[in-house]
């Protein structure tokens, strides 16, 4: 079964040229695979296509049999519910807790209380932040904001969880842990994209390598 | 179903309230546009209670077709009783009243407050009157002008005055002041409506984080925009609220000097405020119209703010 597929996908800016030509793959459901290249090559806009933060110029990408690339904006918010993502700075509301945070995916769906408290609680306990809800964010050290984050990017049991260079900002053995993680969460059958420079982890882990320069797609 | 109706409710209280709370969090910059609110309502309220007031003077003059008649100099109170006699005969008449020229002066005395200065007086120079009160069935202006005619041509009448013409006067005055208040406060209205929506516009652009993050995790539209429009929905409350205490507060000042005023005019003129309902309406048109402002800057800067 596949989750995501990318058909004769092309992205231009307007001033910035082609971000992506031509890019074909597909992943299926419950597969963990590595998106990699230089800064610019084109991983950021193909996260972009997938979370429907940009339309693509040419083809069409597909999730979970739908065609995600012409969509209207009305639809957009319910689609991405399905979505898990993942940000190398986080991006934490700082002014609320780490319980709100993680609550903010079951807030927006209009989920009730007790079910809401129920399932962060399970998520705060899969990144082993159980105890830190009452917490704001900038009392955390960076890997445990970076947990926060995953923990707020499963809460909502995605198909799909999108990693932007989730390692970025962490150190060796937290990044080892972080990846861990996803290989947990691609044991339960969610498919996972990581974009990522730390080619050493990639080897280290051996899952599926999908290489992208100035574009185009080189090695899937 | 139910748990998401209840969920729903929720969020919408919750929304209500951590609105408030924000604000109250940044006291300097919402009490600013709170004021400005609060004064351009205000302004608008007092213009109409300044018309409302003015309206209650004029409002009891509305059914008067009152004539009077002025007698020549010559005529005297005998003459101008048996005039007056004559007169009640006359089938559009409904009442009549002669007052003799010592009456009239010693009216005036007591009335205008220049009891001394006419004392100085040789001789009393007000004439005698007759006041003429026509049958109610006299509605049109012609009748009450043919009436008038036929008054004039009594020789010892000098003229007539209809006390219509004047209340007339007084009335379209009012309905051009009415008119003017009806204008400034559309104008008043849609500054509130701007103020907000200006203010509604910065708190976004302050928030820009939250409203990209709620986006990405799949947030509607109407999701992210509830919390703003009930701080829209705060801020034209409580400037309403505080228009009323505006008002209430110049009325009371100007309160002890009207009466004075009222008095000097042996009138019995009381002070209106604004009533019950009329307090619970301007809550209404201020909140509604500030929330109408947050909405319309949301609908169309929501569109615009793409996560990146």
């Amino acid at each position: 079964m596949t989750m995501l597929r990318f058909e004769h996908v092309s992205k231009r800016y307007p001033d910035a040229g082609e971000a992506l030509s031509d890019v074909n793959f597909h992943l299926d459901k419950g597969e963990m695979a590595f998106l990699t290249g230089r800064s610019g090559a084109g991983k950021s806009t193909l996260l972009k296509l997938i979370a429907m933060m940009e339309q693509c110029t040419r083809g069409t990408v597909m999730l979970d049999g739908q065609n995600i690339s012409r969509i209207s904006d009305r639809r957009i918010p319910y689609l991405r519910r399905h979505l898990g993502l993942i940000f190398q700075d986080y991006k934490l509301l700082n002014d609320r807790t780490v319980f709100d945070n993680v609550a903010l995916p079951l807030v927006v769906c209009g989920i009730n209380h007790q079910e809401i408290s129920r399932r962060v609680r399970a998520a705060l306990d899969k990144v082993s932040l159980l105890g830190k809800e009452r917490k704001y964010p900038l009392a955390l050290s960076g890997g445990e904001q970076q947990r926060v984050g995953i923990a707020r990017a499963i809460v909502n049991k995605p198909k799909l969880i999108l990693a932007d260079e989730p390692t970025g900002n962490l150190d060796p053995d937290l990044s080892a842990e972080v990846m861990h993680m996803f290989e947990e969460f691609k044991q339960v059958g969610v498919t996972v994209l990581v974009a990522t420079h730390d080619i050493e982890l990639i080897h280290r882990l051996g899952h599926r390598e999908l290489r992208l320069d100035k574009g185009h797609l080189v090695a899937s | 179903m139910q748990e998401r109706f209840e969920a729903y409710l929720l969020n919408h209280a919750h929304g209500l309230f951590s609105s408030l709370g924000r604000l109250s969090r940044a006291p300097f910059t919402s009490s600013m546009t709170v004021l400005v609110l609060a004064i351009a309502i205000s302004l608008a309220a007092c213009f109409y209670i300044v018309v409302a007031n003015i309206q209650q003077l004029t409002g009891n003059l509305q059914s008067s077709n009152q004539m009077s008649l002025f007698l020549k100099d010559h005529v005297t109170d005998a003459a101008g009783q048996k005039l007056a006699e004559q007169l009640r005969q006359n089938a559009s008449v409904e009442a009549i009243k002669f007052i003799t020229k010592a009456q009239a002066m010693a009216e005036f005395k007591a009335n205008s407050g220049f009891g001394d200065a006419l004392n100085a007086l040789d001789s009393n120079p007000l004439p005698s009157v007759i006041q003429v009160l026509p049958k109610n069935t006299l509605e049109n202006n012609d009748e009450i002008d043919k009436l008038m005619a036929e008054f004039k041509q009594l020789p010892q009448v000098d003229f007539v005055q209809v006390d219509m013409q004047w209340v007339e006067r007084v009335q379209t005055i009012m309905l051009i002041a009415s008119r003017g208040v009806m204008l400034v406060g559309l104008l008043l209205g849609f500054a509130v409506t701007f103020i907000t929506g200006n203010t509604i516009r910065l708190e976004l652009q302050n928030r820009q984080d939250e409203v990209f993050i709620s986006k990405l995790v799949g947030a509607t539209h109407s999701f992210i925009q509830r919390p703003f429009l009930y701080t829209g929905f705060w801020l034209g409350f409580i400037g309403g609220f505080l228009a009323w205490l505006i008002v209430t507060i110049v009325l009371l000042l100007l309160e002890n000097p009207v009466e004075k005023l009222s008095t000097l005019y042996n009138g019995s003129f009381e002070l209106l405020f604004l009533s019950f309902s009329e307090f619970i309406m301007l809550l209404m048109i201020s909140s509604s119209l500030a929330v109408l402002g947050s909405w319309a800057v949301l609908h169309y800067q929501l569109r615009q703010l793409k996560p990146q």
